[in-house]
């Protein structure tokens, strides 16, 4: 069987005595695509900030691709072929769709040692095309030359996921990819995102509140809760799942979600 | 092409500069040598300025290249200018090497602060400190050039001609770097840094980087203008002289390489003639152009300069 | 021993000094976000408004605690009409821009007061020694204390509380915390912020002038107090946090006393002293003693 392209063992994360996330072990095949649902403050920012460098585990370990990136940085993380998207989507508000990919590419592109980043020219022939390649894959190519700072928020939310994407990365960690999108949309912009990550071959964990979203986009679903995973199995399987139904998804949870505890 | 179109006009510019040096008054070719050299400074302040980080202490460097310049040629009768210049940038890159593992931890005001702390921090050091003259400070010897040993207008014409020199091949360098990845990430950084660490590019390392590129000019050009005016004195590191040095930058504007040495020399003529003629109200006359720069200019010129620079140096060639 | 008292008593001293010029500054810092380098202009005006009110009123036998009163008074009119003046007239243009060119219009408004005490002044320098004098000193021991200089801590002391207690216990000093601490949530509540900016901007600038005066018997008032006593409060606020005037008042007495004792055993280190400890705090503390820093969400 082929090694799995994620391997996360016992993982917790303790902040003086606030246990945010706790007793974690999930094992991902290269190429699926993983649900990550829960209520607010059930750890699953925390398992993803952890995965990407943002946080260093109070135990536990998480490997890549077989190697051990446990506590690393997150720069070190990302040029692995490890990456992420935001809540709040991390784009670079002053300079125009196509500068902000360019960036990307650039930024990706250079070498990490000590004086790399002074000998490459910025703006080469091929992370001009990974640009425009990926602009295309994304479907906002028409935005090109828009200011950053005045995309609606969908086209914020494919430029931050495009950018995640510029640096090849094996796997890619959405968090909450179609929050701030109208209900008609979030279809739509999942649809595009998936499709562009499937294009490339990227394992994909998503973290998502609209259950019909994580239902028709992800093969697999990790249910957080109070820190830990409380069911992992297949979308049917988890949805399906009573206790996933009581604590997150039901109509019952949904109303009780106010007095969860907030990380 | 437009590389090659800018190096031709450059290239004319300096040699005109340094043709036009024979026929010119000696208080001009001075008032032109100190300009350049501040230039250098002003070069160093718009590195970090692009990236977001406005230095109130680049007099730090400024004071340390010429008093190295000072003290070597006092203590090893080393008097080459070009080996001085050297020795200057180096003796001030190596302290904004150390001093920017502290530094480049901050950004915007207190970034500001405490870099006006460590200029005066040495402020303070050397008025304390006899053997360095205190407040008085000391002279420079007489440079040589190469073994030859000029003087009177020939010195002035020597000096001229090497502060051209090194400007020249600064601007060069600023521009390439500017076009390399580490200089053209100055923009992204002040959009959103944590966006740039979390594409695989150290933060810290890109500014530490333009900490010791502006060290680097910093010393380079007090080591000149030490050489220029023949004195260093504390108030060389004192805040009042960053203060200046922003003052040009705002003038300048910070988005590109030659606004910065004209915009020094617009200024250095400034104020000779306002303190020849009223220098009363020189200050006034400062504070004053200042206000109408920031209150006029359209919000943020230096990064709508900059902004453009960065597209058209960032355009595939 | 006798070292270590006089250490304390000029650490003290210099510490009240401190105080009373870095208040002004972490008061508008903390509720404007402005980092004020006129602060410099209005220190320079209460001090020489202090000394035309001592050139004025002394030597006339009139009551010597009048001649106190009238610098203070004089002073604060100078911090009012400055105040205003300036933020009125030039601030207001420029809130909302960056905190970095807020300073440096601060600093453009410095340079031209520079100039503007030169015209009403001259660049002579202005002796104002007589209340120094009037208050005569006391015998401790063998050390001779100026009483002004205790006068000094007494009133930093004082202030020190005054502007703690009315920034807890007054209607208008929680009005001012809610500002500082989210000044949108604040407007959001219905407190008129630009009211609030242009009143503390001015009570800023009296304290600013009113530390001029207070100074102005100590020191030679001349061209270039201003340029100093910048840097000098800065650093006590960086120390201290920006907008603490806990802080401000730690900061002013960490400084005051290390200074002290500088002169008295280092006097190499005196002037490096503020800066050095500047350096170090902010080293442990990147924000300053007494502040809290607000992580960014992504």
């Amino acid at each position: 069987m082929k090694s799995p392209i994620l391997q996360v063992m016992d993982l917790g994360k303790r902040f003086g005595s606030l246990v945010a996330a706790r007793d974690i072990t999930v094992s991902v095949p290269a190429q699926q695509t993983v649900g990550v649902i829960g209520s607010n403050g059930a750890g699953k920012t925390t398992f993803i900030n952890m995965i990407t460098g943002h946080l260093r585990p109070s135990e536990g370990t998480i490997q890549f691709e077989g190697r051990d990136i446990t506590g690393l940085p997150s720069r070190t993380i990302t040029a692995m072929g490890v990456s992420r998207s935001f809540q709040v989507a991390q784009i670079f508000p002053s300079l125009t769709v196509f500068e902000n990919m360019c960036a990307a590419a650039a930024i990706c592109r250079a070498p990490k040692d000590f004086l790399g980043h002074i000998r490459t020219p910025f703006r080469s022939p091929e992370s001009v095309a990974e640009a425009e390649t990926l602009l295309e894959l994304f479907q906002i190519a028409r935005y090109r030359n828009r200011f950053a700072v005045t995309l609606p928020q969908g086209v914020r939310k494919l430029l931050d996921i495009g950018m995640a994407v510029a640096g090849s990365p094996r796997l890619v960690l959405l968090d909450e990819p179609t929050s701030g999108i109208s209900i008609e949309e979030k279809f739509d912009l999942m649809q595009v995102i998936m499709l562009a990550l499937r294009n490339r071959n990227i394992t994909v964990l998503f973290v998502e509140h609209d259950m019909e979203i994580v239902e028709r986009f992800a093969e697999r679903v990790l249910a957080f809760y109070d820190g830990t995973v409380i069911a992992d199995g297949t979308a049917a399987a988890t949805l399906g799942d009573a206790r996933v139904q009581t604590l997150i998804s039901g109509p019952r949870a949904k109303a009780a979600a106010g007095t969860v505890a907030d990380v | 092409m437009a590389g090659q179109g800018r190096i031709v006009a450059g290239s004319s510019l300096v040699a005109a500069a340094a043709a036009a040096a024979l026929v010119l008054p000696g208080w001009v070719i001075s008032l032109a040598t100190i300009a350049f050299a501040n230039g250098l400074v002003v070069l160093g302040l718009i590195v970090l300025w692009r990236a977001g980080l406005v230095s109130f202490g680049q007099a730090l460097y400024y004071c340390i290249g010429a008093y190295a310049v000072a003290l070597v040629g006092r203590w090893t009768g080393l008097t080459d200018a070009l080996v001085l210049v050297l020795m200057g940038g180096a003796a001030a890159a190596l302290v904004a090497f150390g001093v920017g593992f502290l530094l480049a931890r901050y950004r915007e005001i207190f970034f500001a602060m405490l870099s006006l702390a460590l200029s005066m921090i040495l402020y303070g050091l050397l008025v304390k400190t006899e053997s360095l003259g205190s407040t008085d400070g000391f002279a420079v010897i007489v440079p040589t050039f190469f073994g030859y040993a000029p003087h009177q207008r020939e010195l002035l014409l020597a000096l001229y001609w090497l502060v051209l020199a090194v400007c020249s091949l600064a601007a060069l360098l600023v521009g390439a770097y500017f076009r390399s990845v580490g200089g053209a990430l100055a923009i992204p950084l002040r959009d959103n840094e944590i966006r740039v660490e979390f594409l695989g590019m150290s933060v810290s390392r890109l500014i530490h980087t333009k900490l010791v590129i502006s060290g680097l000019l910093g010393g380079m050009g007090g080591a000149l203008a030490a050489m220029a005016v023949g004195h260093v004195d504390p108030n060389m590191s004192y805040w009042t002289t960053s203060g200046e040095f922003v003052f040009i930058t705002i003038l300048s504007g910070a988005g590109s390489v030659v606004p910065a040495f004209i915009g020094s020399l617009v200024f250095e003529s400034v104020r000779s003639f306002a303190f020849a003629v009223l220098p009363q109200l020189w200050q006034m006359l400062l504070g004053s152009v200042l206000l109408l720069t920031i209150l006029f200019l359209p919000q943020g010129l230096g990064s709508l300069i900059a902004r453009m620079r960065w597209r058209r140096n960032t355009e595939a060639p | 021993m006798l070292t270590a008292f006089a250490i304390l008593i000029d650490g003290l001293v210099y510490a009240a000094y401190l105080f009373i010029v870095a208040i002004g500054l972490t008061l508008i810092f903390g509720v404007m976000k402005i980092l004020n380098v006129a602060h410099g202009s209005f220190y320079t005006f209460g001090a020489y408004g202090a000394a035309s009110a001592v050139g004025i009123y002394f030597d006339r036998g009139l009551p010597e605690a009048g001649g106190f009163l009238l610098m203070a008074l004089v002073a604060m009119a100078l911090g009012l009409v400055l105040g205003l003046v300036l933020e009125r007239g030039i601030m207001w243009l420029v809130y909302g821009r960056d905190e970095v060119v807020m300073v440096l219009v601060t600093y453009a408004a410095f340079l031209i007061l520079e100039d503007v005490v030169i015209l009403v002044w001259g660049t002579g320098s202005y002796a104002t020694y007589q209340p120094l004098l009037a208050a005569g000193n006391i015998e401790v021991g063998e050390l001779t204390l100026s009483n002004y200089d205790l006068g000094l801590i007494m009133a930093a002391a004082l202030l020190a509380v005054a502007s703690y207690g009315a920034l807890k216990y007054t209607r208008y000093g929680r009005l001012l915390t809610a500002v500082i601490f989210d000044r949108e949530t604040a407007a959001a509540f219905g407190i008129n912020v630009r009211v609030v900016y242009t009143v503390t901007f001015v009570i800023g600038a009296m304290l600013g002038a009113l530390g001029g005066a207070i100074m102005a018997p100590k020191i030679a008032v001349t061209l270039g107090i201003g340029v100093e006593v910048i840097v000098l409060a800065f650093a006590v606020v960086a120390i201290g946090g920006m907008g603490s005037i806990e802080g401000a008042l730690v900061g002013a007495l960490i400084v005051g006393i290390c200074r002290a004792a500088a002169v008295h055993l280092l006097p190499q280190l005196e002037l490096f002293v503020i800066y050095g400890v500047m350096a170090l705090v902010l080293l442990i503390r990147p924000y300053g003693l007494f502040v809290r820093v607000q992580p960014r969400k992504i």
